[in-house]
């Protein structure tokens, strides 16, 4: 392997892991929060790629820059809307059931939101590349790469993980999410509106696994079962980091996405079977995740 | 596990009569009773895991593995016979399920769950790339087999298939049952209720709940193998995470109290698809999800729940 095709398998692997931190750090959250494994959080990563295509190609002949604010309505509309309904007349309703059907609950969403998207945009792929063209190519160590996926990508990446734990430590809004995690009772009992924090929390984690789909729309074509492809592969870093880990998903999605593109250069048959392999001897050795706390049971 | 009421007994009774009667009366279904009884099978194996309260998100590994067998056997080995498939896809199951059961049971809830899943997209990701032996995504043809070493018609195979299945059926189904009402079956039971006090009478959780996962992986591996010789394939799909899904959804959708579940289950399931399928435009997936949502709001017993007396006690 030439040191060119390593800075290439490092710029993919970098772009890569990039998108994939932004769905499993979602994932990661709500499942912190709710204690709740989303099926279909999948399904609100193509929900927010496709939205984001469809804004882009009716903005895009008004001004082709618009299509960058498009990208980020979309995360917010999918976010809100379809996590806000999700939450509030399909999740809450089951809080406190047997942990078999909450999570059952998201399977039949993601089945209802698969066919759904089948139904509207169809089963041919769809391009929008209008922001991934707008921004230069630029040379990283003589190789070629566009700016979108190396620096643009990258930086909101960062721009969450730095923006989410602030926002955990440091906020008063984020105090009282971590104090219902913590203890229910107790936050309910100081004041704490708890379905609220269920709620706006929920619509937090849609909101960056729809981000992570707007942003991935211009870099590839859209199609059906992306959303399935994207669930096992976010949920395998956010379990390989351990469910609830913010900083620990960063780590893994890199570690992920790096060790992803450099298998396809080197052997590609094993692209898809990294994250899993990885996965099954992370928690092999360690359950809880390499960043989590010991939290298993020890008869 | 509560007694059956009279009424459920009929119905039982009735799901059998009307499994032997159908592909006479309806020539055209006799594949797609096949299908929901082979399902059923592999359902029966996630309904004894959820007796433990754990949900395993990766059987369909052990469904793949059995519709892999059949279909190595018949690309690297030659013609088969079904009396021959149904005792090594099974058998490859019951290894793996051995095998990777050793892991699994020392993990519960979430953790066994991820673990199952785990090892199901790495059976998966193989199957998918290794296109040198399994032709990747294109999946492998089953050639149909011979019976006992008697060669039949398609038209003859489908009755032979289908009656074999509800025979096998009827079999496993009795002997799940009896399981689940034996001390293991119990013990089992005992896993979810209340693990520490079952180790507290000195019973070793993990070895019972790897003998259920064990007897969960043949059921896949059984089920796995009808469905392949059923439908002449086996592909990645059949060990995807959705497959597994779908198996856990036809659990709850059935009800989880005892066998007859997963046949009703399944039997809902696969009729829903069909006929969705069919007639309204692809949106069968749309119409399950919707069945699902309203069983686990307004009938957490399943299906079956609504013929049990004490059908409301379930409800937490």
């Amino acid at each position: 392997m030439d040191s060119t095709l390593a800075i290439l398998a490092i710029l993919d692997g970098v772009s890569y892991a990039a998108l994939v931190f932004l769905v499993s750090v979602g994932l990661s959250l709500v499942f912190g929060v709710l204690r709740i494994v989303n099926v279909a959080h999948g399904s609100l990563y193509a929900y927010g790629a496709y939205v984001a295509a469809t804004l882009s190609l009716v903005v895009a002949p008004i001004s082709p820059w618009l299509t960058f604010p498009a990208l980020l309505v979309a995360a917010v509309i999918v976010g809100v809307v379809v996590g806000g309904l999700m939450e509030r007349f399909l999740l809450r309703p089951v809080y406190g059931r047997e942990d078999v059907l909450q999570l059952l609950i998201t399977f039949a969403v993601f089945m209802i939101m698969d066919n759904l998207q089948r139904l509207i945009w169809g089963v041919q792929p769809i391009f929008a590349a209008e922001p991934v063209k707008l921004l230069p190519n630029v040379s990283v160590f003589g190789v070629n790469y566009t700016a979108y996926q190396v620096i643009l990508l990258p930086l909101v990446a960062a721009a969450t993980l730095i923006g989410l734990r602030y926002f955990l430590r440091y906020t008063l809004a984020g105090a009282v999410i971590l104090a219902v995690t913590e203890d229910r009772e107790a936050a309910t009992a100081i004041g704490v509106d708890a379905r609220k924090v269920f709620l706006v929390t929920f619509m937090i984690g849609a909101g960056l696994a729809a981000l992570g789909g707007a942003l991935a729309s211009p870099t590839t074509s859209l199609a059906p079962g992306m959303g399935a492809d994207m669930i096992v592969l976010s949920f395998a870093v956010a379990a390989t980091a351990g469910l609830g880990q913010i900083e620990g998903a960063a780590v893994t999605a890199l570690m992920i996405g790096l060790s992803r593109a450099f298998i396809i250069y080197i052997q590609p048959e094993f692209e898809v079977l990294v994250p899993y392999l990885l996965m099954v001897i992370v928690l092999l050795v360690r359950p809880m995740g390499l960043f989590g706390v010991n939290r298993v049971r020890k008869i | 596990m509560p007694r059956a009421t009279l009424a459920a007994r009929l119905a039982i009774v009735a799901a059998i009569a009307l499994a032997v009667a159908l592909p006479i009366v309806m020539p055209s279904w006799a594949t797609l009773i096949t299908l929901i009884l082979a399902k059923g099978i592999v359902v029966l194996g996630i309904i004894i895991l959820l007796q433990a309260g754990q949900v395993s998100f990766g059987h369909a590994m052990f469904f793949g593995v059995g519709a892999y067998a059949v279909a190595f056997w018949g690309k690297y080995v030659g013609t088969g016979d079904l009396l021959l498939f149904l005792v090594v896809a099974p058998a490859a199951a019951t290894l793996l399920g051995l095998l990777v059961g050793l892991f699994v049971v020392r993990y519960r809830e979430i953790f066994f769950g991820m673990l199952n899943l785990a090892f199901s997209m790495v059976l998966w990701s193989l199957l998918e790339k290794m296109f040198h032996y399994t032709n990747g995504a294109d999946g492998i043809r089953v050639a149909r087999p011979t019976l006992a070493g008697l060669a039949f018609t398609p038209e003859t195979f489908q009755y032979v298939l289908v009656y074999l299945t509800l025979g096998l059926v009827l079999i496993v189904a009795y002997g799940v049952q009896r399981y689940l009402d034996s001390p293991s079956g119990h013990m089992l039971r005992a896993i979810k209720s209340n693990e520490t006090r079952l180790e507290y009478l000195g019973v070793s959780a993990r070895r019972v709940l790897l003998v259920g996962y064990v007897i969960s992986a043949f059921l896949g591996g059984l089920g796995g193998a009808l469905v392949a010789v059923a439908q002449q394939i086996a592909t990645p799909e059949f060990a995807y995470w959705t497959k597994s899904g779908e198996f856990v959804f036809i659990a709850i959708l059935g009800g989880v109290a005892n066998a007859a579940g997963a046949f009703a289950g399944s039997a809902v399931f696969e009729f829903v698809r069909f006929f969705a399928a069919a007639k309204l435009a692809n949106a069968w997936q749309l119409i399950l999800g919707v069945v699902l949502i309203a069983i686990i709001m307004f009938a957490p017993g399943g299906l079956i729940g609504l013929f049990r007396r004490d059908a409301t006690e379930t409800r937490r």
